[in-house]
């Protein structure tokens, strides 16, 4: 029904979609500079004590110094590094694995898709996190092995995704044709399939790097992420959880605050982008 | 016309397959991913016969065919083996000993997530398109995002640390001594009549289950919403309202009691956030349930108990979604395969 009230609702809500991209975007924008730039925005070596330890936030230390002396503010910089390397290089990996699973198993359909839907299923259905926990607790401590533990647990998100969209994808006139003219297998689905469902990917992509921060936070939190002298926020957030019952909080504020900023302007650049691109959907 | 008994059957059996892939991919990741854990168990200083016995025990030196025969088998007595550490425990036993903390913490999160859901929920259904609508929308994104052990030592850092008021580590006061029945401290309180008991395991519960229920409750804020609104819109509301039944009732009964089915089918979903969520919730308030168990027994290389945890991990997804469904089903007539 269209009136004039609904026209306006339509056109606040375009505005309020627009706004949430444009933060989310401006802060994970933020973020990235921050990775790119570490060596010259911090101000000091976040592997080695410049100072006392245990210091509060002052001029010198805006966000303090941690139990060993380090800069928070020189770790928390460096730290962006860290998740955004190990949350950008999963996400990318259980993305390929994740399309190409789903474009197989949703084109050929069948027994293989019947068997890929069903393993698929299983793992999406295992809590995330616990997996990562698991894959993370047998391949030991460092930076690639945190990489495939957190990729195995997004393959199944892209491979669900992928699969739905080939199967709607698959039966339109379009693709009959294709079919019709007698193209190869292969040519159908790298130049009719793949060009229309690669549209859905950003969307997915920047939702699920949300929750991938979450996911690299949490093991090395639990102490299975990177290795230990590597500025990371998850780490240094457990780091200062000792010391936070004596008041000393700032050592796991602001590696905290940093965390779920960073999810935050992830999962609005997901939700902005997710409407502006199929207005259809609401939330 | 597929029935009621036809659907839970279907379902029952498609639970085995799951099972077998998850049992599967455990056994993936413990055995076949490179790093030895014989090696990491005894350490690199350790003579081959020692690294030899150790891995028949483990049954390492077998096939993998073989391996994973006997360790389906094992599986399937209701078997996890023995702890490697410690007085060498069964696994079952240690597992069992833990798992009614994560329960209990499990069930209050839980609970909370879901109240504080359908209440922002609601709220948002009544006024789409306004202020509170949108704030609550920034509340589903934001809950979410929120990284448990930061709430969660945000909250020991202001109710712990300043105020005083609440317990920051634990699951019940030292010198409070209720008997273990359940292990669920607060039914155990219940049933053994101790009212000091029940109020301190409460006490204790308090900022594990709110940090735990607030992350998971942004998921619920949303889907009630969405949800809400549509059943709002359709004809049975219209005619109730036409009736003169008054709008609370209409809302909160009628409405509220359609808007819950698609939130119901989720809980399958979530039960699996639930549980890892559970993980981080415990290691920041050192509530000694299974998930510190697992994360302790990482560290001290108790490769066959982080095996049963992880299975016992597996297990209990795929009868708790079996459960979801069949429940789902019994509710909603029209859910039939």
């Amino acid at each position: 029904m269209i009136s004039l009230e609904n026209l306006y609702k339509l056109a606040r809500r375009r505005k309020l979609d627009f706004l949430l991209t444009v933060v989310g975007g401006t802060i994970v924008f933020i973020v990235i500079v921050m990775a790119i730039l570490a060596p010259y925005i911090s101000p000091y070596d976040p592997y080695r004590s410049v100072n006392k330890a245990l210091l509060p936030p002052s001029d010198q230390h805006f966000m303090g110094t941690d139990n060993l002396g380090r800069d928070v503010f020189s770790r928390v910089i460096y730290g962006s590094r860290t998740v955004m390397f190990v949350t950008l290089v999963s996400t990318i990996l259980s993305m390929s694995i994740g399309t190409l699973l789903g474009l197989i198993s949703g084109f050929y359909g069948r027994i293989v898709d019947r068997i890929l839907s069903i393993i698929m299923d299983s793992i999406y259905a295992f809590p995330g996190l616990i997996l990562a926990i698991a894959v993370a607790a047998m391949l030991g401590p460092g930076v690639i092995n945190t990489v495939v533990s957190i990729s195995v647990v997004y393959i199944p998100t892209y491979f669900r995704m992928i699969r739905g969209q080939v199967l709607s994808v698959k039966n339109q006139l379009y693709v009959e044709a294709a079919v019709a003219l007698g193209a190869r297998s292969h040519t159908i689905l790298f130049k009719y399939i793949l060009p229309n469902v690669l549209p859905i990917l950003p969307v997915v992509f920047s939702m699920n790097i949300a929750d991938a921060v979450l996911t690299e936070a949490g093991l090395s939190f639990l102490g299975l992420g990177v290795p230990a002298p590597i500025p990371d926020w998850g780490f240094d957030l457990k780091n200062g959880q000792r010391n936070l019952l004596a008041g000393y909080w700032w050592i796991s504020l602001f590696p905290g605050v940093f965390i779920v900023l960073l999810a935050i302007g992830f999962s609005l650049l997901s939700e902005g982008l997710n409407e502006l691109l199929n207005p259809s959907r609401r939330w | 016309m597929a029935s009621l008994k036809a659907y839970i059957i279907t379902r029952i059996l498609l639970t085995i397959p799951m099972i077998f892939i998850l049992l599967t991919l455990v056994f993936f990741i413990m055995r076949i991913l490179p790093g030895d854990p014989v090696l990491a168990i005894v350490g690199m200083k350790a003579s081959p016969e020692q690294i030899e016995r150790l891995r028949r025990e483990l049954g390492l030196d077998k096939s993998w065919l073989e391996q994973y025969i006997d360790y389906v088998a094992m599986i399937f007595r209701g078997d996890l083996g023995r702890s490697m550490i410690w007085g060498r425990r069964p696994v079952v036993r240690e597992i069992w000993d833990r798992f009614p903390a994560t329960l209990e913490l499990t069930i209050f999160g839980f609970t909370v997530s879901v109240l504080i859901g359908l209440l922002t929920g609601v709220l948002a259904a009544l006024k789409p398109e306004t202020k509170v609508d949108v704030s609550l929308r920034l509340y589903g994104i934001v809950a979410y995002a929120l990284f448990i052990p930061l709430l969660g030592m945000l909250f020991q850092l202001v109710f712990g640390v300043y105020l005083r008021v609440f317990p920051v580590a634990g699951r019940k006061s030292p010198l409070v001594d209720v008997p273990v029945i359940t292990g669920l401290y607060t039914l155990d309180s219940i049933l053994s009549g101790s009212i000091v008991g029940f109020f301190d395991a409460l006490w204790h519960l308090f900022l594990p289950s709110l940090t735990l229920g607030i992350v998971l409750s942004g998921v619920y804020t949303r889907l009630v919403r969405t949800s809400m609104v549509e059943v709002l819109r359709e004809d049975f509301i219209r005619a109730l309202l036409a009736r003169g039944i008054p709008r609370d009732r209409v809302v909160f009964v009628h409405a509220l009691k359609n808007a819950f089915i698609p939130v119901l089918t989720m809980m399958g979903l979530q039960f699996a956030l639930l549980l890892a969520g559970a993980v981080l919730t415990e290691t920041t308030f050192s509530w000694p349930g299974i998930g510190t168990f697992l994360v302790e027994r990482i560290e001290y290389r108790d490769y066959t108990t982080v095996q049963g945890t992880i299975v016992f991990y597996a297990l209990l997804v795929s009868f708790v979604s079996l459960a979801v469904d069949i429940i789902y089903a019994i509710i909603d007539p029209r859910i039939r395969y």
